[in-house]
C-alpha cells in the first residue's frame, strides 16, 4: 500500500451521446480530496450530463470513472451514495407535502426512526451553521431554507464528495456567505466538493481548482485564483461577450404605471399573499424588483397582467386609468406587455408554431393579425419574422413549433414579440434567466432601449449583476412586501441582501451573531 | 333495542364494502395512481368471489379468489397506465367498463343459484372489524413507516424520489396491486355476506362512491371511515324512511345518499388550504424515468 490514492475521483475520456448530440464528449476530469472544484460552462456545455453520471442518474456512453484510484461503475444513485458521493441540485429534489426530517429519513440507509433523526438533524445543521426545524414542512419553508435541507441531507451522509449544481443561484448575498463558510470547513475536514457555478467572482473566490467545459469538451483546467472574471468568462463562451451598453442619460418623464396599496391574499397554502405595495414607473425609466424567489414574485406578476384579479380597480393605475379589474387583454389595450418568468407553457404553448404564439398575445392590439374574427397567417408570419431577424432568434424551420426552441432563443422570441409592439409599459419576470451570456446581453440591450424611447420597464429578477447593468432604481421585495424603490447608485448588494432578508431574519442574524 | 340493533347492522354491513374499496384507492392515489376502475375490479372480484364458493362451498376460497380477480385487474391497469404509460382517466374508465362486461358473462350460469353465506357472529361478520382494522393497519403504515413515507412521497414527487434512487414504477405497481386486492375483497364481500347471490351489475356504484369517498376523506384513511359510515347509514336510512309512505317520492331518496355525498364533496373541497396539503401532488400524472 502508498497510502491515500492522489485524486479521490477521476472521469477519464468520458462521453455521453443523447441520439445526435454529444453532450459529453471525451471528458476528463479528476477532483483531489478536500479541495474545492469548479466546473464552468454556458448553458447547455454539458455540466449538468457530467455531474448527474457521476451521481449515478445517468450512464456513460464511454468511458471510465475512478474512485480513490479504482474504477467502478455507478448504476443508481443509491450507489453513488454508499461511495460517499452526495448532491444539491438545482432544481430541489424535496417533496413539499413532507417534513424535513420525512425527507431527509427518504436518503438515508438503515433504520426509521424519526426521532432520533429529527435529533440528528437539529445537532448536524446547528453545528454548520445551517439552522433547521425537523419538523417543519417543506411547503412552509423559504428557497434558502430548502436548499439547507439538501445540504444537511447530504452532510448527514458523511459525504466524502459533494457536488452543488448552482447553489449561490437562489440564495440572498448573506445566505451565500455563510454557505462559503460551510463549504469551506467541509473542504478542511477532507471533504471534496464539486462546484457548479455561472458566477465567476465565487468561483475565484472559494475554489481551488477549475475544470472549464465548452460544447461537452473540456477546454481548459484553471486554477481560478490566478484568472479574472474575464479571463474565465473568456474560455467558457470561446471569445468576448458583447457589453450592454446603457444610456443613463435618457429623459425621465410621467408617471405610466402605479401601484397603489395593492393588496393580494395568498393563492394557496404554499402561496405569498402582497402586502400594501406601492411603486410608481416613470416614462423612460427601468424599475427593476430584486428578491429571492418565492417572495411573491410570481404573485406581484399576476396581480399586474391581470392573471389574478384585484380587490380595487384603482389598486393599479396604467396612464392614469384604474385598471385592477380589467382583463389582460384590456390592460394590453391601454399600451401595456408583459412577459411571464416561465416562457414554455406559460409566455408560449410549447406545441404552437411562432406565429400561432404571436397571435396569442397581440390579437388584441393589432388589427394585421385578426380581421372580423379570422386569423390573418400572413400578419402573424411577418411579425414572427420580423421579431425572429431582430432578435437573431435561431430556428430549423421557417415558422417552427415554440418546444423545438431552445431555451435562450425562446426568450429571445418572447421578449422580441412584446418589444415589436413597442409597447408603453413593459412588465417582465426574470427576462434572462437560464438563458446565455451571449442572449442575455441582447435583451438587456432590447429591454435598455425601450425605456430610452420612452416606456416605463419594470423588471423582476433575481439575478443582480443584472439589475445592477439595467436598473435606474431597484426595490426588494420580501414575504410580499416591497421596499422603497432607491436610486441604483445608491444601492450595493449588501443592502439588498439585507432587504431580501427582511426585518425578521435581520434580527435572527444578530441573535446568532451574539450567540 | 332489536330494532336499533338491525338498522345498525345493516349499516355496518353497507359501510364495509365502500370502506374496503375506499382505503385501497386511498393508497393507490397516496402513490401518485389515479385508478377509476374501483368498480370494474369490484364486480370481478363478486362474480369471481361467488363462483368460488360456489363450486367449493368454501367462503375463504371465494374471498382469496375476489382479491386474485381484483388484483389481475389491477395488474392489467399498472401494465396500461405504468408500463405503456397510456391515460390513466381513460385507461381507468376503460377497466370499470370491461370489469361490467366480463362479470356480466363469467356470471351467466350463477344468476338465480343459491349462495354461500359469510359465517357471522350476532350478525357481525368478520370483515366488519376487519375493515376497521385494516383502516388503523394502512393509516400507522402510511403515517408511521418508512415503505408508507416512500408511497407519499412518490406521490407527492415522482422525479425527486426517482433522482433519489426509488423505483417509482415498482412503488406505484404494489400500491395498484394492493387496490385492486381491496376493490375485489369489496365486491366479494357483497356476493358473499351483504347479499349472498349473482346479480348482474350488483357493485350498482358502489366503486364510485368508493372513489369519491377518498376525495372526501381528503386522503386520510380515518375518514374513511366517517365517509363511508355516513354514506352507509343514509342509504339504509332511505330504505327504512320508504317504508312508512311520508309521500317522499321514492326515487328521491334512493338518491339521497348520492346527493349528499356530492355535497359532502363540494364542502370539503372548498377548503382549498386543507385539500392543497393533502392531494397527492403528482396523482394522475404519468412518470417516465430518463435514461
Amino acid at each position: 500500500m502508498t497510502g491515500e490514492p492522489e485524486y479521490l475521483l477521476e472521469a477519464l475520456h468520458v462521453a455521453k451521446v443523447f441520439g445526435t448530440l454529444r453532450a459529453n464528449d471525451d471528458v476528463t476530469l479528476k477532483v483531489k480530496p478536500g479541495e474545492i472544484h469548479a466546473l464552468l460552462g454556458e448553458n447547455g456545455a454539458g455540466k449538468s450530463t457530467l455531474v448527474k453520471m457521476i451521481y449515478g442518474a445517468l450512464q456513460p456512453t464511454s468511458g471510465e470513472f475512478r474512485w480513490l484510484g479504482k474504477p467502478v461503475h455507478i448504476p443508481n444513485p443509491a450507489a453513488a451514495r454508499k461511495l460517499g458521493i452526495g448532491m444539491v441540485f438545482q432544481h430541489f429534489s424535496l417533496f413539499e407535502a413532507l417534513t424535513v426530517a420525512e425527507n431527509i429519513a427518504l436518503a438515508m440507509p438503515g433504520d426509521f426512526d424519526l426521532a432520533a433523526l429529527s435529533e440528528r438533524i437539529s445537532r448536524v445543521s446547528k453545528d454548520y451553521g445551517l439552522p433547521l426545524e425537523p419538523n417543519a414542512v417543506v411547503a412552509d419553508l423559504s428557497v434558502g431554507e430548502r436548499q439547507r435541507i439538501e445540504i444537511v441531507r447530504c452532510l448527514l451522509q458523511e459525504p466524502r464528495l459533494l457536488i452543488m449544481d448552482e447553489p449561490t443561484a437562489v440564495l440572498t448575498p448573506q445566505e451565500a456567505d455563510q454557505l462559503f463558510r460551510t463549504l469551506a470547513r467541509l473542504a478542511r475536514e477532507g471533504c471534496a466538493v464539486l462546484y457548479i457555478s455561472h458566477r465567476l467572482e465565487e468561483v475565484k473566490r472559494i475554489c481551488h481548482n477549475a475544470t472549464i467545459l465548452r460544447h461537452g469538451k473540456v477546454v481548459a483546467n484553471v486554477d481560478p485564483t490566478l484568472e479574472t472574471a474575464a479571463s474565465l468568462a473568456r474560455l467558457m463562451v470561446g471569445g468576448d461577450i458583447h457589453i450592454v451598453k446603457s444610456a443613463r442619460k435618457h429623459k425621465i418623464g410621467d408617471v405610466r404605471l402605479r401601484l397603489d396599496h395593492l393588496n393580494l391574499p395568498p393563492d394557496g397554502p404554499f402561496s405569498v399573499g402582497l402586502k400594501d405595495i406601492s411603486l410608481e414607473v416613470r416614462a423612460g425609466e427601468i424599475i427593476a424588483i430584486a428578491g429571492v424567489a418565492g417572495n411573491g414574485q410570481s404573485e406581484l406578476f399576476d396581480a399586474l397582467s391581470g392573471e389574478r384579479e384585484l380587490a380595487r380597480a384603482d389598486m393599479l393605475l396604467i396612464d392614469g386609468t384604474p385598471s385592477g379589474k380589467s382583463g389582460i387583454n384590456e390592460r394590453r389595450d391601454r399600451g401595456a406587455a408583459f412577459v411571464p418568468e416561465e416562457r414554455l407553457g406559460h409566455g408560449a404553448v410549447p406545441s404552437f408554431s411562432l406565429s400561432d404564439n404571436v397571435v396569442l398575445t397581440r390579437h388584441s392590439t393589432d388589427e394585421t393579425l385578426v380581421k372580423s374574427g379570422v386569423v390573418q397567417k400572413s400578419g402573424a408570419t411577418e411579425v414572427s419574422g420580423r421579431v425572429s431577424t431582430s432578435f437573431d432568434v435561431r430556428k430549423a424551420k421557417p415558422d417552427p413549433e415554440a418546444r423545438s426552441l431552445s431555451g435562450g432563443n425562446l426568450q429571445k422570441f418572447v421578449i422580441g414579440r412584446e418589444l415589436d409592439r413597442k409597447p408603453g409599459i413593459l412588465v417582465v419576470n426574470q427576462p434572462t434567466w437560464g438563458v446565455d451570456a451571449g442572449a442575455s446581453a441582447t435583451i438587456r440591450q432590447a429591454i435598455i432601449d425601450l425605456a430610452r424611447d420612452g416606456s416605463a420597464v419594470l423588471v423582476i429578477s433575481q439575478d443582480l449583476d443584472e439589475i445592477f447593468e439595467i436598473a435606474d432604481r431597484i426595490a426588494v421585495i420580501s414575504r410580499g412586501e416591497l421596499s422603497e424603490a432607491h436610486p441604483a447608485s445608491q444601492m450595493s448588494a449588501e443592502k439588498i441582501g439585507l432587504l431580501m432578508a427582511g426585518a425578521h431574519e435581520v434580527k435572527e442574524a444578530r441573535h446568532a451573531h451574539i450567540a | 333495542m332489536d330494532m336499533f340493533y338491525a338498522v345498525a347492522l345493516t349499516i355496518m354491513t353497507a359501510a364495509t364494502p365502500l370502506l374496503l374499496a375506499a382505503v385501497g384507492e386511498l393508497v393507490v392515489e397516496r402513490s401518485g395512481v389515479l385508478n377509476l376502475g374501483v368498480e370494474g375490479m369490484m364486480i370481478m372480484g363478486a362474480v369471481c368471489g361467488f363462483g368460488a364458493a360456489f363450486y367449493t362451498g368454501s367462503t375463504g376460497i371465494g374471498l382469496i379468489a375476489s382479491i386474485a380477480a381484483g388484483v389481475s385487474m389491477s395488474l392489467l391497469f399498472g401494465f396500461l397506465t405504468l408500463t405503456l404509460v397510456s391515460n390513466q382517466v381513460a385507461t381507468g374508465l376503460a377497466l370499470t367498463l370491461l370489469g361490467l362486461g366480463l362479470s356480466g358473462l363469467i356470471g351467466e350460469g350463477f344468476v338465480g343459484q343459491p349462495g354461500v353465506k359469510l359465517w357471522s357472529v350476532a350478525g357481525i361478520d368478520p370483515l366488519i372489524p376487519g375493515a376497521i382494522l385494516l383502516t388503523a393497519a394502512v393509516s400507522y403504515f402510511l403515517f408511521r413507516s418508512k415503505a408508507g413515507l416512500v408511497i407519499r412521497a412518490v406521490g407527492d414527487s415522482h422525479v425527486s424520489a426517482h433522482s433519489l434512487g426509488y423505483n417509482v414504477i415498482a412503488v406505484r405497481y404494489l400500491c395498484v396491486m394492493f387496490g385492486g386486492a381491496c376493490a375485489g375483497l369489496a365486491g366479494g364481500y357483497l356476493s358473499l355476506a351483504y347479499t349472498p347471490q349473482w346479480v348482474e351489475n350488483m357493485t350498482a356504484g358502489r366503486g364510485w362512491i368508493a372513489l369519491a369517498l377518498v376525495v372526501f376523506a381528503s386522503w386520510l384513511p380515518w375518514r374513511a371511515v366517517v365517509g363511508a359510515y355516513l354514506f352507509g347509514a343514509i342509504s339504509i336510512l332511505s330504505y327504512t324512511v320508504q317504508t312508512f309512505a311520508l309521500g317522499i317520492p321514492s326515487q328521491f331518496l334512493s338518491s339521497l345518499p348520492y346527493l349528499v355525498t356530492i355535497i359532502a364533496l363540494v364542502v370539503i373541497s372548498g377548503n382549498r388550504a386543507m385539500m392543497r396539503a393533502n392531494t397527492p401532488a403528482c396523482l394522475g400524472k404519468p412518470f417516465v424515468p430518463d435514461r
